[in-house]
């Protein structure tokens, strides 16, 4: 049983960061970084993370894992059909890879091999499924498997997505799909987030809040130009405008929103993005 | 209809460079009706040919290229002007232009692009609604299709890219799944909300595609 599930099926209050694989083999700055996660519950290795080819999420989960570091391995369906996302999957349990976050995965469009063609082959609550599948010793062509992995499946929910009810629905499919717990966008509306608290009162699977490290009115721009999902209020960036230490205001804000979260979830998910030296006194 | 569009004239000139004698092939159908394979397009392309000192032996718009027997049909009412030609140039989707490279004795030059299966909105603006998968999920989602018009195909409802009800990949599209939402509930119905869509069938699209009407075998 991994230590995410323990702690999140104990009702303690879970603390994830993440890092991305390096584009190129040279893992030892990844592995060096492990050492600022002191304290964390574990670590999302993300998987081409914005449409951006990088070293595989899987090679540098199961390095972490051997070194002790426990690791939420993502998933996404944008790049591998069923087949490679099957095996995949199996890998991962042989590595010792138990918490995964099962994603659809940013289009292609968004990064650094735009001409590619997204694969898709599966949605996320179709991977989810099939993980449920997996756990359960057979494939999804129903045939079974010699040796049985055991998994911690999570899923990804955006709590401020308009129409509320749409995005809603998907959530439900996915907790029936067998999502163990919820790891969010980036929040940065309270109300949106106590709305969506709310809602998945009934399903009793936990939620692990987003928190991102804003260091600059240029980087909140960014987001909201670039970044699938992620909308960084007008106001907060108007914030981050005048503030005059823009990273020390960013601290500020994803203190916040770690209260907001201690108050309402399970948990958070903090991307400092480079910064991890920030987390301490993010959760300070 | 098939949507198709011009070479850019700098492929077409490298493709052309090696011929002098050419003879043009339009198509009735789909081309004329978009605009990059009719009478209009295949003079267009004469003029500019001509004005690259080619010569054109000849010309004819194909009432359907992609029906190969009539196609093949309608080139030997222009035998001569064929004959005399050193390369077929053909503005039709890939379908017209397989129609005739696989019947004449010519080298072919395919002239347009093929983008898509198109509705037409309005003149000259096409929208892609169908990619022709083999396994319509259409009754269940009022009409409006997933595959085809979410951008990732999803099957189950939006992706986390949905920002106010409009795709991640263009602003100004909305997203296939809001709109499929608010066509079922102005119905009163649950539609595809009712249950988890599993994984599609993709088999129905191996390619090449066959099917023969008789026996209905694919």
């Amino acid at each position: 049983m991994s230590r995410l599930s323990e702690q999140l099926t104990s009702g303690q209050f879970v603390v994830t960061a993440e890092i991305a694989p390096p584009k190129g083999t040279n893992l030892i700055p990844a592995l060096a970084d492990v050492e600022k996660f002191e304290g964390i519950t574990a670590v999302n290795v993300t998987d081409n993370q914005g449409a951006n080819m990088r070293l595989s999420s899987l090679a540098l989960a199961a390095q972490l894992q051997q070194a002790g570091t426990e690791t939420i391995l993502q998933l996404t369906c944008r790049d591998r059909n069923r087949m490679a996302l099957q095996s995949d999957l199996l890998g991962a349990a042989a590595f010792g890879i138990e918490n995964l976050l099962l994603l659809s995965g940013d289009h292609s469009k968004f990064g650094d091999h735009p001409d590619a063609r997204p694969v898709f082959d599966l949605d996320s609550v179709q991977l989810l499924d099939m993980t449920a599948g997996l756990m359960a010793g057979v494939n999804m062509v129903g045939k079974p498997l010699n040796g049985v992995p055991n998994f911690f499946p999570g899923a990804a929910v955006n709590p401020a997505a308009e129409p509320f009810e749409l995005m809603f629905q998907k959530v439900s499919k996915k907790v029936d799909s067998g999502a163990r717990f919820f790891q969010t966008q980036s929040i940065f509306d309270r109300e949106a987030l106590e709305r969506f608290m709310t809602a998945m009162e009934p399903l009793k699977v936990p939620v692990i809040a987003g928190v991102l490290l804003i260091r600059s009115a240029k980087m909140a721009r960014f987001l909201n130009d670039n970044i699938p999902g992620v909308q960084v209020p007008e106001t907060l960036v108007k914030r981050f405008e005048s503030a005059l230490d823009p990273m020390a205001e960013g601290i500020e804000v994803a203190r916040e929103t770690v209260a907001w979260a201690r108050e309402l979830c399970q948990g958070v998910h903090l991307m400092t993005l480079g910064h991890e030296d920030k987390i301490p006194v993010i959760l300070a | 209809m098939i949507i198709s569009e011009l070479k850019p004239f700098e492929e077409l000139q490298q493709a052309l460079s090696e011929f002098d004698k050419l003879f043009l092939i339009g198509c009735a159908a789909c081309a004329t009706a978009c605009k990059s394979g009719g009478e209009e397009e295949v003079f267009k392309l004469q003029e500019w040919l001509v004005e690259q000192e080619k010569e054109v032996t000849g010309s004819t718009v194909i009432d359907e290229a992609c029906h190969i027997m009539r196609a093949a049909r309608d080139l030997r009412q222009h035998k001569n002007a064929v004959q005399d030609a050193d390369v077929l140039v053909v503005l039709a989707c890939g379908s017209g232009i397989q129609s005739i490279s696989s019947t004449a004795e010519k080298r072919v030059v395919g002239g347009l692009n093929s983008m898509f299966l198109g509705n037409v909105r309005r003149f000259g603006h096409y929208e892609e609604m169908c990619s022709l998968c083999g396994d319509c999920i259409l009754n269940e989602t009022a009409g409006i299709c997933p595959v085809t018009t979410c951008a990732k195909g999803l099957l189950n409802g939006p992706c986390g890219g949905m920002e106010d009800g409009h795709c991640e990949i263009d602003a100004e599209i909305e997203c296939a799944w809001r709109l499929i939402y608010e066509r079922l509930q102005s119905q009163k119905r649950q539609g595809v909300f009712a249950r988890r869509v599993p994984p599609k069938n993709w088999s129905h699209r191996r390619k090449p595609g066959r099917y023969r009407l008789q026996d209905g075998e694919r």
